[in-house]
């Protein structure tokens, strides 16, 4: 047995035979052959199984990601089933007498290398789709299996590079009971999807698909972020009994679900959820959520080959407002470029992409894009109780520009007799130091703000959050970063509005007390925290917390900070 | 003897991989050989990968060809797709 530590991603523990979801070694030896009739017939078996298998595989794909996506899998059938392809290859086994692994892969590869020649980026794509569609075979062929989450069919343990996020909407609850991965962190989509999942996950383990080999059997403490590769009956009994506590602890949990969030002095304060798509409402409401925090329009555009529509977003926003009745819903718009590409908008690569042209920078350029969005919001506004807010907000400018195009919009639906709600309140994330530092100005013509921590804090400790060698640099605590929340939310208040978070900041054990004597308003986590931060608020006084403020705010480090909280919370 | 048919295609992405997969269908489902000429170059309609390899853009005008016992039928139900797909006219 080995233990290998990672980052916990999202919290339980799965005990259960590994599933490794990476590509097998599929190195091949150019043989000749002799009886070219009998490798022909091996070549048609591969090629059949693959085919059941990518009609499994599509299946799964139109149900858990939507027609357009099952399409891919239907052109990858079409590839294997192409005379084009299918004869030269049994020709190549014929004629040279070589094995089909060989011919596969020559003939494979002259169209790939055809159509990754094309000057056009939508066919170099399809040279990826041959590869994958040959990788399939090609497994066959040499007799290993080539995995897929739609594969999986009994109770497995993921193991992974990274899961994308196509993987993660196809990964059955039913048969993966948890996942663990080479890298990725608490913010990583991975470690998101995991909690929304409600899976235990351990991410950034970097080692994870070189120590566990198939079916070894795996432990996943996502709690205390281990993983355990074939452990001793001792270690299998002593983890299930954590499993247990851990459900026992959820129950417990799980008497709050349809309490108010109330410090132990009365105050109030409002724990809502992110989520990335309508079929995430359903875990808000399991969990006990008070509305959507932080709506991320993002899996609307992405895995697509075209814009997604003003019917189709219509259709997605109303689903969650009707869903959430008249909880709040925050939508956040587009936040899309950078480092997440719509290969269909064909954007330059760029140096920087985290300071570079993403998010409401490119939704004013490309107007035509945004208006669309804003349409569909509007349009949907009198289905619940619609927040929205832009993205990278810098400047006044920036946010003048966004809610003078939001206004058009509504005029425009108006003129043609389109009912829109009157109340929708207009916010801002604040990511961009900018923003935090003079936000008393701001806060005279946004309606809320929304702290978005993840990026405040790479762009204000100046550290690329995916780079880990200066993941030290994320620093939650660090008296820059509170001081920063700080003027938020009394310029906030000073105007009579309100402050919220969204991040992963918002759930954490550490920052809840600080955050609360600072008198944030609104905390929006995933929905998983969102109990375990009401018992937490349930015990801790708003008022006793408010009194440590000016201590906390000029303290030198993040350590002192992290030292001083736990002292005073018994943590 | 064969039947032809010329189509100009207006769909604003081209020929791209949803209406490519249901044309190769659709010309899948009869006896003829059907062709599609394009920018001097003839594929064979029921390859995927021929299709695609044309890379056939917006106003592209294709050649549709098809020879067997039943290439009128053939043509004039791909045809129909391509109009019902918005594909072109």
């Amino acid at each position: 047995m080995s233990t290998i530590t990672g980052i916990a991603a999202s919290s339980g523990v799965a005990i259960a035979k590994a599933y490794k979801l990476a590509t097998p070694d599929l190195s091949f030896e150019k043989k000749k052959v002799d009886d070219a009739e009998a490798e022909v017939k091996r070549l048609n078996e591969a090629l059949e199984v693959s085919k059941k298998e990518l009609e499994i595989i599509k299946e799964n794909a139109r149900k858990t990601l939507g027609d357009e996506h099952a399409e891919i899998f239907s052109a990858h059938l079409l590839v294997l089933g192409d005379p084009e392809l299918v004869n030269p290859i049994q020709d190549k086994i014929k004629t040279d007498l070589v094995n089909a692994e060989s011919a596969l892969d020559e003939t494979a590869n002259m169209f790939i290398d055809m159509f990754k020649a094309m000057d056009n980026e939508y066919m170099r794509e399809r040279a990826a789709d041959i590869q994958d569609v040959t990788k399939r075979v090609m497994a066959h062929l040499l007799n290993v299996s080539f995995p897929d989450p739609a594969l999986i069919d009994e109770e497995v343990v993921v193991i992974a590079e990274d899961l994308t996020p196509s993987d993660t909407a196809q990964l059955n609850k039913q048969f993966v009971k948890g996942f663990t991965t080479n890298i990725g962190g608490r913010t990583s989509h991975s470690a998101i999807m995991a909690r929304s999942l409600e899976i235990p996950a351990v991410v950034g383990t970097k080692t994870i698909t070189e120590d566990v080999k198939e079916n070894d059997i795996v432990i996943v403490d996502g709690i205390d972020g281990q993983v355990i590769v074939n452990p001793s009956n001792e270690e299998i009994t002593q983890y299930e009994q954590k499993q247990a506590d851990f459900e026992k602890q959820k129950e417990i949990w799980a008497q709050l679900k349809d309490e108010p969030t109330v410090s132990s002095d009365g105050s109030h304060v409002e724990l809502v959820a992110n989520i990335g798509t309508p079929d995430d409402v359903a875990g808000i409401i399991n969990n006990g959520g008070e509305g959507v925090g932080l709506y991320r329009t993002e899996f609307l555009y992405m895995g697509k080959s075209e814009l997604p529509t003003e019917d189709e977003q219509f259709e997605a926003y109303k689903s969650v407002l009707e869903q959430m009745g008249d909880k709040p819903v925050v939508v956040r718009t587009l936040d899309i470029g950078g480092d997440k590409e719509l290969s269909y908008l064909d954007l330059p690569k760029e140096m920087n992409p985290f300071l570079g042209f993403r998010a409401i920078r490119l939704c004013l350029e490309r107007d035509d894009i945004f208006r669309v969005q804003l349409r569909a919001l509007l349009r949907a506004s009198t289905y619940g109780n619609l927040k929205i807010m832009f993205p990278m907000i810098a400047t006044l400018d920036e946010f003048r520009e966004a809610k003078g195009l939001l206004l058009e919009e509504k005029e425009n639906l108006q003129n043609d007799g389109v009912t829109v709600s009157d109340d929708i309140e207009v916010g801002i994330m604040v990511e961009i130091p900018s923003t935090a530092v003079i936000a008393r100005q701001f806060a005279k013509e946004v309606d809320f703000f929304s702290i978005g921590t993840n990026d405040l804090i790479q762009y204000t400790m100046a550290a690329d959050r995916m780079n880990e060698r200066v993941s030290y640099l994320y620093q939650p605590y660090h008296p820059a970063i509170l001081n920063l929340v700080n003027n938020v939310i009394e310029a906030a208040h000073a105007e009579g509005k309100w402050a919220g978070m969204c991040g992963e900041m918002a759930g954490d054990s550490i920052a809840i007390p600080i955050l609360l004597g600072l008198g944030l308003d609104e905390f929006s986590m995933s929905a998983t925290s969102i109990l375990p931060a009401r018992t937490q608020i349930k015990d801790l006084s708003k008022e006793e917390l408010a009194t440590y403020k000016e201590q906390l705010l000029s303290m030198s480090t993040a350590s002192e900070v992290e030292a001083f909280v736990r002292e005073k919370t018994n943590q | 003897m064969a039947a032809e048919k010329t189509v100009t295609i207006t769909d604003s992405t081209g020929v791209h991989a949803r209406p490519a997969t249901v044309l190769v269908n659709k010309a899948g489902s009869f006896s003829s050989d059907v062709t599609v000429e394009y920018n001097g170059k003839s594929v064979n309609l029921k390859s995927i990968m021929g299709v695609m390899s044309l890379g056939i853009p917006k106003d592209a005008k294709i050649k549709l060809v098809a020879k067997g016992s039943d290439e009128q039928e053939a043509i004039d139900a791909i045809y129909d797709v391509i109009k019902q797909e918005g594909l072109g006219e």
